[in-house]
C-alpha cells in the first residue's frame, strides 16, 4: 500500500507524457517518434501528425536537433519493388483544417550524422520550423525498432 | 579490261544487293517468327525459368569475418534482404517484420535463416552490420562484401537494382529492390515478399517455404 500512492501519482504524472503532444499555434503536433538505432548507425528516421486546426495554410519548412549534425525532410516511395529516397527541400504542406502524416513508406524527417545513438525510451529534442507558426521544440520518443506506427495513431485517426 | 570489269562488276553489284536483301528479309522473319514463338510461349516458359530466375553463386562475409557463400547457406531455406544501415526506414521495417513472422511461426521459426546483405561496403563495416541487426533481436545473417566485385556477384545473382543518391551535405542514400528472397534448402528460387505485402501473405509463404 505505501507504494501504492506514489505509483498513483507517478501514473498521474505520466498520463500527460504518454499523450505526448505539442502545440505551435494552430498546430497540434502529435506523437513525435523515432526508431532506436544501434552504434554505427548514423540516420534516423522521425514521424509524427501534425494537425492543422486553423484557417490558413502552414508548412513544415524545416527541423533541427542537438542530437544530428543535420536533420532533412524527406519523402519515400516505392517504384517497381525499389525503395526511393529523396529530400523534399521546399518542405511538407498542412493545408487548413487537415493533418499532415509523417509515417513509414512516406513522409519523413531524417536525422543526419547522429551524435550517439537512439536508446529505446529515450527522447530527442527537436525544434520544428513552420512557415507560420514558427519554430517549436518537441521531443521526439524512440520506440522499438520494430515500431511501425505509434500507439496514439490508433485513437487520433478519426480527425 | 576496264571494260569488262565494268560489265562484271554490274551484275556483282547486283548480286550482293540480292544477298543483303535476302538477308534483311531472313533477320526480319527471324525477329517475327522469334517474337510469334516466345510470346505464347513465355507462360510455359515461365514456371522452369522462375526457379532459376533468382539466387546463384556469391561470396561475402558475416561480422566476425568468416566467410558467407551460397553454398555454405545450403541445407536450410533463407529469407534473403539487400540493404544498408544508414536506410531508416524500409530496412528495418522490413527486418522487424520478418523477425515478427519468425516469432509467429514459433518451432518452425528457427527452420529458416534470415540474411541480410549490405549494398553499402563504402559505410558499413562488417562490424556495424552486426551491431545493427542485434537491435532485432533475433539470429540474422549480416553480410557485406570484401570488394566491388563480390558485391557485383551478389546483386547479380539476385537481380537486385541498387543506386547510390546524394543528399543535401554530402552524404548519400540509396534507392534500392526492397523484396525479400525466400529460397529453399538447396538455393533455389521460391517466391518474394513484397515491402508492402500483407502480412498473412508473407505467413503463408513462409510456412511453405520451412515446409518444403
Amino acid at each position: 500500500m505505501r507504494y501504492f500512492v506514489p505509483a498513483m501519482m507517478a501514473a498521474a504524472v505520466a498520463a500527460p507524457l504518454a499523450a505526448h503532444n505539442f502545440t505551435a499555434g494552430k498546430l497540434k503536433i502529435d506523437h513525435p517518434w523515432t526508431r532506436e538505432t544501434a552504434p554505427g548507425q548514423v540516420v534516423g528516421g522521425g514521424f509524427m501528425a501534425v494537425r492543422n486546426t486553423g484557417r490558413v495554410a502552414d508548412k513544415l519548412v524545416g527541423a533541427t536537433s542537438p542530437a544530428a549534425k543535420e536533420v532533412q525532410l524527406h519523402t519515400m516511395s516505392m517504384e517497381g519493388g525499389v525503395m526511393k529516397m529523396r529530400q523534399v527541400p521546399g518542405g511538407f504542406d498542412i493545408p487548413a483544417g487537415q493533418t499532415l502524416t509523417l509515417k513509414p513508406g512516406s513522409l519523413h524527417i531524417m536525422f543526419m550524422g547522429l551524435n550517439a545513438p537512439f536508446k529505446k525510451g529515450a527522447l530527442v529534442p527537436v525544434t520544428l520550423r513552420f512557415q507560420k507558426a514558427g519554430s517549436v521544440k518537441v521531443q521526439f520518443k524512440v520506440e522499438p525498432v520494430g515500431t511501425t506506427a505509434p500507439p496514439s495513431a490508433m485513437t487520433h485517426g478519426g480527425h | 579490261m576496264a571494260d569488262t570489269n565494268r560489265n562484271a562488276s554490274a551484275p556483282t553489284a547486283h548480286k550482293k544487293a540480292r544477298w543483303v536483301l535476302w538477308g534483311l528479309v531472313a533477320i526480319v522473319s527471324a525477329g517475327l517468327g522469334l517474337m510469334l514463338y516466345s510470346a505464347p510461349d513465355r507462360n510455359a516458359v515461365k514456371t522452369t525459368e522462375i526457379a532459376n530466375a533468382f539466387g546463384g553463386s556469391f561470396a561475402l562475409v558475416d561480422p566476425t569475418g568468416k566467410e558467407v557463400t551460397d553454398q555454405t547457406l545450403k541445407g536450410k531455406p533463407f529469407a534473403i534482404f539487400f540493404g544498408f544501415t544508414r536506410c531508416p526506414d524500409v530496412c528495418p521495417t522490413t527486418l522487424a517484420a520478418m523477425t515478427r513472422y519468425r516469432k509467429e511461426l514459433g518451432a518452425d521459426g528457427n527452420k529458416f535463416n534470415i540474411v541480410f546483405v549490405s549494398v553499402d561496403p563504402d559505410q558499413d563495416t562488417p562490424a556495424d552490420i552486426g551491431q545493427y541487426l542485434t537491435l532485432f533481436e533475433t539470429p540474422i545473417i549480416g553480410l557485406s562484401a570484401r570488394s566491388p566485385e563480390e558485391l557485383a556477384r551478389a546483386v547479380a545473382a539476385y537481380r537486385i537494382f541498387y543506386k547510390k543518391v546524394p543528399l543535401e551535405g554530402g552524404s548519400y542514400t540509396i534507392d534500392h529492390t526492397a523484396s525479400v528472397f525466400l529460397m529453399d534448402k538447396d538455393g533455389k528460387f521460391v517466391t518474394t515478399i513484397a515491402h508492402e505485402e500483407a502480412p498473412e501473405l508473407a505467413m503463408a509463404k513462409l510456412r511453405r517455404l520451412v515446409k518444403g
